[in-house]
């Protein structure tokens, strides 16, 4: 039943947005399913309000842990323009779910460059783009927090794994009392990206 | 059952499952995890050295006393351990002893990217290199065996790859390995010239039965498959390799590549037509194959600078290029930051205000004050260079007789601890001028809040003697030792001006908790911009803080990330900012 290609996920976001716990929950989402998972993060000087990114490769026997250019069969940015800066990894055909939200860098803030216009009509050119406010999202399901999982629920959707066990998955990963409210995000994800 | 693990989160394992039962070590962005993941198993001690060389010298005593030991530090580390580490390897050891040296390849987060694998030759050495996590869980109980095998220090070289990385590992039992026996060998452990030059001696014989060793171990295996392509490689390389050439070539995997197996690399080399050596940083491997008269590709082919990566294999062995998206939309920089309500703001936003200063700087989250807009550093070298290095610049100004510029040197509180105190001590014995500002937020910042001399915890958790800053200074003879909090303009502008105008050795303590700090991030409120009394100055704009935006015509702060410091509003001219939420 399990497909032999190898399928990549790069995650993309800015220190600090907290990347990692939805990479947690998909992650341990495909162990439990039987997949060979390879998974990647960048960690100490880049964290701290810099561009990082978080690469998940899953299939029957996955080598590098790393995804190269052309590669990803889907990109998840957790902040607009991330989204672009990765756009090289996304695979001809791949897919983007993307946050639509701006967290200006340093050089903007100090009038050193500009943010740049028109960035979702470009990523949408390019490639089938799904964009929402994820902390709109998670605020209406009940906590801005589970925004996180929300773009995680859209990812699922997106490359087609909503029939894992994603329950088991956030037990797991979750304390328990923000366990009702991150299965209602995630769920509210895969609707968003369907 | 098969968990996924980071690299150090299977190194940690590997040390539970080892029966090593002393770890120590420094943290450094990509070794930190090890340590932080051993801490919690009862049956191992471990602790947070000031430094690598203590760590080491730790575990090395450890070892010495009949007991299985770990040191762990990054590539620098090794650097600052390298004297007990050139000693340990003649003198050889009792219980296994490991040092594992996290390399960092491509910098993600370090000063350099030097390839760790020659200390092992430099130093002779055993060493081992990883692919995934599972073989760096194996490779720490495999490191034990060969340690007390054949008396030798076993360097275990992983990458941030390979440390950041998680994969599959397969747990097993921990062995319970009894202390071995501490008997008194002054031949052995006293390294005067006597014994050293018996223990040179002997440590040859130990390499050449090691490289039997090595030409005999399952650690370097061949994967047979088509031969015109023949791959050698270790650690990361093995994977990006054998991902690009699948199974149109044949690979000679090598986990132990010291002593490497120079028979079983003739072996493979006999069989293969073309050979192409697939490792990340210097040509190590390829060297040692060209000296033994192997013809193969490295290279010539790869590049020595920056870390590899599948696509930079295939197109450097296959000339492929893939087709990739790219776009004309010009992208700003997104370079790292300090945090929003981060101590050390305050203390840069007035040191980039000074005009006639030289400010030297050191290895932590304040390295970040060099950039714009605070644009407050002239040096950053390596651990402790900022008190040193500034002093030297003193001393060169004034021997010369040229006009030199007031010197700041700007050191945290745990690198202070590593390696600060003896350069302050230079400062003092030899009648330097620079002014030392150790930037104390109370915790080790860079590497995610580890506990250090100074905080009153140790790695385990446990409460300890907070050793002070200020009185370590003043124990060395600085008279002139003052404690202001940064985030106070008021005090951090007098503390400044008062050091420009001083003849004295000085030290400037600016003494407050890293934001990120628990405490720090509750309730402590946000400020807000009063629209009607902002005249868009932009005078907030200069502290640099990531939580103020200057977009759509006007000033906003990003209450969720705003952590109420208040910096912003001790600049403003105009009281237009307020803290609100408290």
């Amino acid at each position: 039943m399990m497909a032999k290609e190898i399928k990549n996920i790069l995650m993309v976001g800015v220190g600090g947005q907290g990347t990692i716990l939805a990479s947690k929950v998909l992650s341990n989402g495909l162990v439990n399913a039987g997949y060979d998972v390879k998974m990647s993060e960048v960690h100490g000087m880049a964290q701290r309000g810099g561009s990082v990114t978080t690469q998940v490769r899953y299939g029957e026997k996955v080598y590098s842990p790393i995804i190269g250019k052309g590669q990803a069969d889907i990109i998840v940015a957790f902040e607009r323009m991330e989204a672009l800066r990765m756009i090289q990894y996304l695979k001809k055909g791949g897919v983007l779910v993307v946050n639509d939200h701006v967290i200006p860098p340093m050089t903007v803030l100090t009038g050193a460059e500009e943010y740049p216009e028109g960035i979702i009509e470009e990523l949408s050119s390019k490639a089938k783009t799904i964009v929402f406010k994820a902390a709109e999202v998670a605020r209406e399901i009940g906590n801005p927090k589970t925004q996180n999982i929300v773009l995680l629920g859209a990812l699922i959707k997106a490359i087609g794994l909503e029939d894992l066990d994603w329950d088991t998955a956030i037990e797991a990963e979750v304390k328990p009392q923000f366990v009702a409210i991150n299965k209602k995000a995630l769920q509210k994800g895969m609707e968003l990206a369907s | 059952m098969k968990k996924l693990l980071t690299g150090n989160e299977a190194i940690a394992r590997g040390a539970y499952e080892a029966g090593i039962t002393v770890a120590a070590a420094y943290p450094g962005t990509p070794s930190t995890e090890i340590l932080e993941n051993i801490a919690p198993y009862e049956e191992i001690y471990a602790e947070w050295a000031p430094n690598e060389k203590v760590a080491l010298e730790v575990a090395g005593g450890a070892s010495i006393a009949g007991a299985r030991a770990l040191a762990a530090m990054k590539h620098v580390g090794v650097n600052v351990a390298a004297d007990p580490l050139m000693t340990l390897a003649y003198t050889g050891v009792n219980g296994g002893l490991v040092l594992v040296t996290a390399d960092d390849p491509g910098m993600h987060s370090s000063q350099n990217e030097q390839d760790n694998r020659y200390y092992a030759k430099f130093g002779k050495m055993a060493l081992l290199e990883p692919s995934d996590s599972q073989e760096a869980k194996d490779l720490v109980a495999e490191a034990m065996k060969i340690s007390e095998e054949f008396d030798v220090v076993v360097i275990l070289r992983v990458t941030t790859r390979i440390c950041h990385s998680k994969t599959l590992v397969e747990f097993k039992d921990r062995q319970e390995v009894a202390m071995k026996p501490y008997v008194k060998q002054a031949n052995k452990y006293i390294a005067t010239p006597a014994n050293a030059k018996v223990l040179h001696g002997t440590l040859e014989e130990r390499l050449k039965r090691l490289e039997e060793y090595s030409n005999n171990s399952p650690l370097n295996y061949i994967e047979w498959n088509d031969k015109k392509i023949g791959v050698v490689a270790s650690g990361v390389g093995f994977q990006y390799a054998r991902e690009v050439f699948g199974e149109g070539a044949s690979y000679l995997k090598l986990g132990m590549t010291n002593p490497l197996p120079k028979q079983k690399i003739r072996e493979f080399a006999a069989q293969v037509e073309t050979i192409y050596v697939v490792e990340e940083g210097e040509p190590y491997l390829e060297e040692a194959l060209k000296v033994m008269g192997i013809d193969c590709i490295g290279k010539d082919k790869l590049p020595l600078v920056g870390e590899l990566n599948p696509d930079i294999v295939e197109r450097a062995f296959m000339g492929t290029e893939r087709e990739v998206f790219t776009t004309d939309i010009k992208l700003p920089n997104r370079p790292p930051v300090l945090c929003p309500g981060c101590p050390h703001r305050g203390l840069y936003y007035v040191l980039g205000r000074q005009k006639n200063a030289i400010v030297t700087t050191d290895i932590g989250c304040y390295t970040l004050g060099s950039a714009p807009p605070l644009n407050a550093g002239d040096t950053c070298i390596c651990m402790g260079a900022s008190i040193t290095a500034g002093h030297g610049m003193y001393k060169a100004f004034e021997h010369n007789k040229t006009e030199g510029k007031k010197i700041f040197s700007v050191i945290g509180d745990s690198t202070f601890f590593h390696s600060g105190v003896t350069g302050l001590m230079d400062v003092v014995y030899n009648k330097g001028n620079s002014i030392v500002i150790i930037a104390d937020n109370r915790i080790t910042g860079m590497t995610g809040h580890q506990e250090n001399p100074g905080t009153g915890k140790t790695l385990k958790g446990e409460p300890t003697v907070e050793i002070d800053v200020a009185k370590v200074c003043k124990g060395l003879g600085v008279d002139k030792v003052i404690e202001v909090n940064p985030l106070n303009l008021e005090e951090m502008e007098a503390a400044i001006k008062e050091a420009a105008s001083t003849d004295e050795t000085m030290v400037i303590v600016t003494k407050w908790p890293c934001a990120l700090l628990k405490d720090q991030v509750k309730a402590k409120g946000y400020c807000r911009i009063d629209e009607e009394k902002c005249k868009m100055c932009k005078a907030c704009l200069k502290v640099g803080c990531p939580a103020i935006f200057n977009i759509e015509g006007k000033i906003q702060i990003d209450e969720t990330m705003c952590n109420g410091c208040g910096l912003c509003a001790q600049v403003c001219r105009f009281d237009a900012i307020e803290k609100v939420g408290e």
